[in-house]
């Protein structure tokens, strides 16, 4: 039997609130989960679902209330582990005094690597995330991306077979974030497992082979991307252009915007075919036809609705 | 230094240097002897006497504030950059790390206080005072501010793990302050009549670390030496009492919640 890279089971975490710290608010609730060798895992979710929670337990940097979680067949309280793992915490922040090749040359010591080995993997990963040209630039000069670069090639510095990264593309500009995505494509060519939460759901959607969702500290939803309900379909739109003068059948001109020239139509998929029948009869041109998914904001809110109207948690769609 | 604290204790060193709010102190410091140069030019026939006094008294101080005010910063600050969890996530035990951070301060009040040590003597030459073999008690009393620092640094390590460092500064400063009168106390609850006083300045005068014990300046100052008895006993009661402060500040900060 293969080992899972990661096994979450009935992992929950509870704060003390208040002053007199009695009170406890549940930040993660039964949490259970599995991630197979190899994938590509999106923990989705908006700002206090619980994601960073989830991380930091996974990490030690934190103790549950209940429950356990194993990586590669480890417990997660055997610091061993760790030699197996790499972790970028969300906005990683590092001494600043350091250059970035004397902070990766510092990480690389604690995993006792000799001098040769340590300025071998140094030069590879400042190469691989591109910062080989600012090896010797003190860290408090970096701007925010290349602070997040110099993260993620200490998350890699060892070569793990796990990666877990906490909102990675959070805060970059879009050439940062697709940079970091060239990063995890190359992890998942290499095999390694990488997992990581994001509430950018077109991120999650490009580079994952399965995607988790939490909302409220509880899981909503395992499954692949075009299978869970994120995903689904809300519809099809429609961009056409009428022949000058020509009249559009009654039940498509109440129903289209228009955008100057040109139209815009919202129809179920069951009826496009059937609108583009009648919208070729008129002679009208028809410019794109493209899906309609809901967008993350959409996605949310609805699921902060079902968990406010105290949904059954026999919605989740395990695996 | 290839062990993991040894590494977390290099990198603390190497934070500390690059830190020129040091360099400031050590400027003081130096300021200070020298200041002493010109009270002890005033103070005909005892200008020897000046000098070392002011000048031991200037490294223990400096050095006091030192250990206090990086101490304090030392876990919380990692913990509220968040530095510390790239470093935890690496496979690093907390007290692995905490060890680390204590060596690396005392390393950095080690090379302070030779600094400062050197400024002494560099005094002691600007006045044409020769070096006798009584001199050796000089750095009998620095050693012991060493062993003194070590202690204060453990305390506000153990307060810097569950509290915040403003906190930390007020406890520490306070165990200090007990310690130095520690004698005192002791002699108090030998004299008062109350049980229930003389068991609070008792147990008092046992948890607080003895300060006083510690503090040899004046007989370094007039040349007296200083038995081989008590810098054993030192040396074994701070090695002890540091021990104990680092397993109970390391039991505190592996059970901790990182924010």
């Amino acid at each position: 039997m293969v080992t899972p890279a990661i096994e979450i089971s009935g992992l929950t975490k509870d704060y003390p609130i208040g002053f007199w710290r009695k009170r406890m608010r549940r930040s993660l609730d039964n949490l259970s989960l599995q991630v197979e060798e190899g994938e590509v895992f999106g923990f989705l979710g908006p700002n206090g679902a619980g994601k960073t929670t989830t991380l930091k337990l996974l990490m030690g940097l934190i103790f549950p209330t209940a429950g356990t979680a194993r990586i590669r067949g480890h417990a997660i309280e055997d610091v061993s582990m760790h030699r197996e793992i790499g972790y970028l915490p969300e906005q990683p922040y590092f001494y600043d005094y350091l250059t970035a090749g004397e902070l990766l040359d510092y990480f690389a010591r604690l995993f006792g690597y000799d001098a040769a080995e340590r300025q071998k993997r140094v030069g590879r990963v400042l190469e691989l995330v591109g910062l080989a040209s600012s090896a010797d630039v003190q860290l408090r000069k970096f701007s925010k991306g290349m602070l997040q670069r110099a993260g993620i090639a200490q998350t890699i510095l060892h070569d793990p077979q796990v990666v877990f990264l906490d909102e990675p593309m959070s805060g970059l500009d879009p050439v940062g974030r697709r940079e970091v995505r060239d990063i995890m494509l190359h992890l998942k060519q290499q095999g390694k497992t990488v997992f990581f939460s994001t509430h950018i759901l077109p991120d999650a959607e490009m580079l994952c082979d399965r995607v988790a969702v939490l909302v409220g500290g509880k899981l909503r939803g395992v499954g692949a991307p075009g299978q869970t309900v994120s995903f689904s379909l809300h519809g099809m739109e429609i961009v056409f252009e009428p022949v000058e003068g020509a009249r559009l059948p009654r039940t498509l001109g109440e129903t289209a915007t228009s955008l100057g020239t040109r139209y815009r139509i919202e129809v179920p998929e069951t009826k496009l075919y059937e609108v583009i029948e009648q919208l070729r009869n008129c002679e009208a041109r028809i410019v794109a036809v493209s899906a309609i998914r809901p967008t993350l904001e959409d996605y949310f809110f609805r699921l902060v609705d079902r968990e406010e109207s105290r949904a059954d948690a026999a919605e989740v769609v395990m695996p | 230094m290839s062990s993991v604290p040894g590494v977390v204790a290099i990198n603390t060193f190497r934070e500390a240097v690059r830190d020129r709010v040091l360099y400031n102190l050590v400027f003081f410091a130096l300021l200070m002897i020298g200041a002493s140069i010109l009270v002890g030019e005033v103070s005909i026939g005892i200008d020897r006497i000046v000098i070392i006094n002011l000048g031991l008294s200037a490294i223990s101080v400096i050095g006091l504030v030192m250990a206090v005010f990086i101490g304090v910063g030392l876990v919380h600050k990692e913990m509220e950059k968040r530095t510390l969890y790239s470093v935890l996530a690496k496979p690093v035990r907390r007290w692995e790390f905490l060890t680390g951070k204590y060596a690396g301060l005392l390393v950095t009040l080690a090379v302070n206080t030779a600094f400062m040590t050197v400024g002494l003597a560099a005094a002691l030459f600007y006045v044409g005072r020769p070096l006798v073999k009584a001199d050796t008690s000089i750095l009998v009393a620095v050693y012991f501010i060493l062993l003194e620092l070590a202690l204060v640094t453990a305390i506000t390590l153990f307060f810097s793990c569950f509290t915040t460092p403003m906190l930390s500064t007020l406890y520490t400063l306070g165990i200090y302050i007990t310690g130095v009168f520690a004698a005192d106390i002791r002699d108090f609850a030998d004299f008062t009549k109350s049980q229930s006083l003389k068991g609070i300045a008792r147990t008092v005068y046992y948890l607080v670390p003895n300060f006083h014990n510690f503090n040899v300046i004046d007989l370094a100052s007039h040349g007296n030496s200083i038995p081989l008895k008590l810098i054993g006993e030192n040396t074994l009661y701070a090695a002890c009492y540091v021990s104990l402060v680092i397993l109970a500040a390391s039991a505190v900060f592996s059970r901790r919640n990182l924010k």
